[in-house]
């Protein structure tokens, strides 16, 4: 008896909240607009360009996302946040979702309230020295002074790390990545660790990249992925499904130059992707075409990280590639 | 016809009621607390619910878990990553506090000094003063921060760094001065200290009650500056020297030994100290000037020494005017000690604040307890001050 009664109260309880979150797509369509919180400019990955249109891998998320809710990749709006603001931010509503590489870990799924929806990079935390100090491995860090973004894991790593070497170090917190490369440059600081991918952005803007080398140690697991608030399945399914239908384009080869072929080909799950067969747009509450719009307008994957990383940054696929090429990228079935 | 009038009024009900000053007032009052109680219990209600509804844990529950971070400065105990959010509190606290108490004895001082040199009757003196504190004042704190950040950074790396008799270091990741490590004997020193300081304010109450009595002057200041210093001095000596020191020693990237100085801290203690300066040196100013060039006239027709006509003419009155101000500068002070989070300080704001809410993710409960911080240290700040106020104001009868 007691216990039904605290059943139906969950279930109640349950069922008042989702129905009260339901809905960011509707409000999202309503708006016109798909609000996306992304990093302080972090070159690759959330950037505005000369033409102050922001680009980056991160920002191809977001504007997947717009393509398969408007069928326009131009109707997503950023908000560029900090790593300590980033969560607030998005509990409070007041972005739809965050692609901002943040790292997928227990307690942010599961305490504070928010659903990762999956992994647009592959990442580990890494050091970054000056050459003239004579540094070739982590382990010879001891006393060091290390700049390190506020509000991160890689803050907890690099506590952990230190603590396991049983070596001292004396942190400088910075708070954005452009305010940690000032200070580094200054000399500040010896070494400057965050993920592998934030150190080679971060060497693009110093004064004197070549003269920066990347550690060998990479100390953490780093899976950067975009995350919406938990409770609304729908707009969970089109953030997550948005990001796998450009790794299925990349593992199936359609690309934004040849997706309008690819939607006379005899592969059937190529024309269930594209829209050509079944109905999956529709089950997510999207229009038949959303992942053409996605691969037509943001281009899969690969191009993707070709144009935001490989031509920029020269950062190597590595362990982003395909699963097929020896990678850890692998989509579920679109079936 | 009274009666007829009463009965009117009655017969009117709730007009008249309205038209009633006292029943009025009373029900506008009850009228705005029960507006203003329904807006909180909705603030509340409303932040309870979204909380529930985004599956947000709530509780004080965080403030017994390991921090996992580093802070690196926390001068009055060590910190780990293995303490807990709630020592990374206390650390916090504790850097705040040390910013603001040593900001406001320095802006005090410099404050003052510079309010009078304002007055100097030499031209270039006090318009170098006046250029200062227009200056100093008219330009945000938090690009004075900034500036003054940059400027230690600019300092010499650690490598060329400037080093007096190898004892003290000075370069881009501070001043690092050699650390007193007292031996057996040394808790004679301070126990001294607390004896000279208790003797010398004995000591001048006994003075005053003389010279009450008598008219006879004591050298009470002298007194007090040979024995609080010299006392100590001496015990120092007769114990034999019961003091080492740490000296700073060049080992791998940094200097390992030694008290170092943080940039973050110097940075944000010049800044806060030289702006709120500005603003004292004119509260100071004012004050002096309140009171009137009659004052001064008399007490030297009385024959009293330039000193002592400011020491127990002239300043007494001003303080009236100069107190009330100053408490706002000194909370100032405090409060913009929390631009500390620019430059990486670990005060409060940054520190728990900062880090342990992006951490933990417990927005409110940490914002909550950061704002009752500055809210009970403010609040403590003014009581003092007013009491202090209330020493010296006007007595009336």
């Amino acid at each position: 008896m007691k216990f039904g009664k605290v059943l139906f109260a969950a279930a109640a309880a349950t069922a008042m909240s989702t129905a009260a979150q339901a809905g960011t797509l509707d409000d999202v369509k309503a708006k016109g607009f798909l609000q996306c919180g992304v990093a302080t400019p972090l070159p690759g990955f959330a950037a505005p360009n000369a033409q102050n249109e922001w680009e980056g891998l991160d920002v191809d998320v977001c504007r997947a996302v717009a393509a398969a809710v408007f069928g326009d990749a131009s109707k997503a709006k950023y908000t560029p946040t900090t790593s300590k603001e980033r969560f607030t931010v998005l509990q409070a509503g007041e972005v739809d979702m965050l692609s901002r590489n943040t790292t997928w870990t227990f307690s942010r799924d599961v305490n504070l309230g928010f659903e990762f929806t999956g992994v647009n990079y592959y990442d580990g935390q890494g050091f970054m020295v000056n050459k003239s100090l004579g540094v070739s491995s982590a382990t010879e860090l001891d006393g060091a002074s290390v700049c390190v973004q506020t509000g991160t894991t890689t803050e907890l790593n690099l506590a952990d790390y230190f603590r396991s070497k049983g070596m001292s170090y004396e942190t400088v917190p910075v708070a954005t990545a452009e305010e940690g490369a000032k200070v580094y440059d200054e000399g500040r600081c010896d070494v400057y660790t965050t993920d592998a991918s934030g150190l080679y952005s971060l060497r693009s803007t110093l004064s004197v990249p070549a003269d920066q080398i990347v550690l060998p140690e990479i100390i953490s697991k780093e899976p950067l992925g975009p995350l919406v608030r938990h409770g609304d399945q729908q707009w969970g399914d089109i953030s997550r499904w948005s990001l796998n239908a450009m790794i299925i384009a990349e593992e199936l080869g359609v690309t934004s130059a040849n997706v309008d072929e690819m939607l006379s080909s005899e592969n059937p799950e190529i024309l269930r992707l594209l829209g050509a067969e079944g109905n999956m747009g529709e089950q997510l509450g999207l229009d038949a075409k959303w992942a053409y719009n996605i691969v037509k307008q943001v281009g899969n994957y690969g191009e993707s990280f070709k144009r935001n990383l490989t031509d920029s940054l020269n950062i190597e696929r590595g362990i982003n590639a395909q699963w097929k090429d020896g990678g850890l990228l692998y989509a579920p079935p679109m079936r | 016809m009274s009666a007829e009038t009463a009965q009117n009024a009655r017969g009117s009900g709730g007009a008249s009621l309205l038209s009633d000053q006292r029943f009025r007032s009373l029900f506008f009052q009850a009228l705005v607390i029960g507006l203003f109680g329904a807006f909180l219990l909705f603030i509340i209600l409303n932040t309870a619910t979204n909380i529930e509804k985004r599956g947000i844990s709530t509780g004080f529950d965080f403030l017994a878990a390991p921090a996992g971070y580093d802070i690196a400065i926390s001068p009055f105990f060590e910190f780990k990553a293995t303490d807990t959010h709630g020592t990374v509190f206390w650390v916090g606290l504790l850097n705040t506090l040390m910013v603001s108490i040593m900001g406001i004895l320095a802006a005090t001082i410099l404050g003052v000094v510079l309010g009078v040199l304002r007055l100097s009757p030499n031209w270039l003196i006090s318009r170098i003063v006046y250029c200062y504190v227009e200056v100093t004042r008219n330009v945000p704190l938090l690009l004075q921060i900034l500036l003054w950040y940059s400027i230690f950074l600019g300092l010499p790396s650690v490598r060329q760094s400037i080093s007096i008799w190898d004892t003290f270091i000075l370069n881009q990741r501070g001043l690092i001065v050699p650390e007193p490590i007292p031996t057996d004997g040394f808790m004679l020193v301070p126990i001294c200290l607390v004896i000279a300081i208790v003797g010398s304010f004995i000591f001048s109450k006994w003075a005053h009650k003389k010279q009450d009595e008598t008219g006879k002057i004591y050298p009470v200041l002298m007194t007090s500056i040979m024995s609080i210093i010299g006392l100590p001095t001496l015990a120092f000596i007769v114990t034999g020297f019961p003091l080492d020191f740490a000296y700073p020693e060049l080992k791998g990237f940094n200097f390992q030994g030694g008290l170092s100085i943080k940039p973050e801290f110097t940075a944000l203690w010049f800044a806060l100290t030289l702006y709120t300066a500005a603003f004292i040196a004119e509260t100071v100013r004012s004050g002096i000037q309140s009171v009137s060039h009659g004052q001064t006239e008399a007490a030297e027709a009385l024959g009293l020494k330039p000193s002592w006509t400011m020491r127990l003419v002239i300043l007494p009155q001003a303080l009236r005017v100069i107190i009330p101000p100053m408490t706002s500068q000194y909370l100032n002070l405090t409060k913009n000690s929390s631009l500390a989070v620019a430059i990486g300080y670990p005060d409060i704001v940054q520190s728990f604040g900062g880090v342990t809410l992006n951490q933990t993710g417990q927005a409110i409960e940490v914002i909550f307890i950061t704002m009752l911080v500055y809210l009970t240290i403010s609040l403590v700040i003014s009581a003092i001050m007013n009491w202090y106020n209330s020493r010296v104001r006007l007595v009336e009868r």
